[in-house]
């Protein structure tokens, strides 16, 4: 198991799920992604049905990505119920000021290097909606932001 | 049409093919990549000139058959070990995006 991943089984009275927690590099590309690819692995050993585990595997990267992108990184989390997958984004970064526009397809404040490498599409947000049954953002300019993503089993 | 068979019939450069008898089930052009992950379906060939890391995170994701990378892109050591070590079909091609597109569109109409 790569630095940084931590697997620890959460107090199955209170919770009856299983959790994994991954620190997302905020200033590392090439390892921009690796939880994302983790936490497909996982899901695949559990046995979750092909398209539960790419609509949440994807969700997570393209968060991911926004962590690294946006905000210098932060803590994904997965917990893995029986009947559903929540994966818990928290950025200490700017936060999102308008996310209305933010959620907008094609909307991006990616800077020019960071689309230089493919990214800044405008579909990060819009991707993890379309993956995910539930999609939370908390907010705060300045302060960070907390997604919260349910995908039902 | 198996990765290998289209490998065979195109002549494309091979950079890593330890999945080849993964069959390619539609194709995809582009290189933005949330644009492609949300686009693109599982099984797909890729066609890109993008060459960076997170080029095989997203083939990987999606479960793509392979990616095509267009006009000679370079690819570094770490992406070709990445791709090998994740089991990911990588051809390359010295031909632009458009041109490899209608070599592989005209495979599918034999």
């Amino acid at each position: 198991m790569p630095a940084g991943l931590q697997a620890k089984r959460v107090n199955e009275l209170d919770c009856e799920c299983l959790s994994y927690r991954f620190e997302v590099d905020g200033s590392n590309f090439t390892t921009a992604g690796e939880a994302s690819v983790q936490v497909k692995r996982i899901l695949r050993r559990i046995g979750f049905p092909p398209e539960t585990i790419k609509r949440a595997s994807i969700a997570m990267y393209e968060g991911e990505i926004n962590m690294v992108i946006h905000a210098g990184g932060g803590i994904a989390e997965l917990f893995i119920y029986e009947d559903k997958i929540v994966v818990v984004l928290t950025d200490h970064g700017p936060g999102i000021a308008d996310v209305a526009l933010a959620m907008k397809e094609g909307y991006s404040t990616a800077p020019d290097n960071i689309r230089a490498l493919g990214f800044g599409a405008g579909m990060g947000l819009p991707n993890m909606k379309r993956y995910t049954d539930i999609m939370d953002i908390q907010t705060a300019l300045g302060k960070g932001t907390v997604i919260t993503m349910t995908v039902n089993v | 049409m198996t990765v290998e068979a289209l490998m065979e019939k195109t002549g494309f450069e091979v950079i890593s093919l330890s999945n080849k008898s993964k069959m390619v089930e539609g194709c995809y052009a582009g290189d933005l990549l949330s644009w492609v992950m949300g686009k693109a379906e599982q099984g797909c060939l890729w066609l890109t000139i993008m060459t960076n890391i997170n080029v095989l995170a997203v083939a990987s994701l999606l479960d793509l058959a392979c990616v095509v990378v267009c006009e000679n892109a370079v690819l570094d050591e770490i992406f070709i070990k990445t791709a090998e070590s994740k089991n990911i079909n990588v051809l390359r091609t010295d031909k632009p995006l458009y041109e490899a597109c209608l070599i592989i569109g005209n495979l599918s109409n034999e």
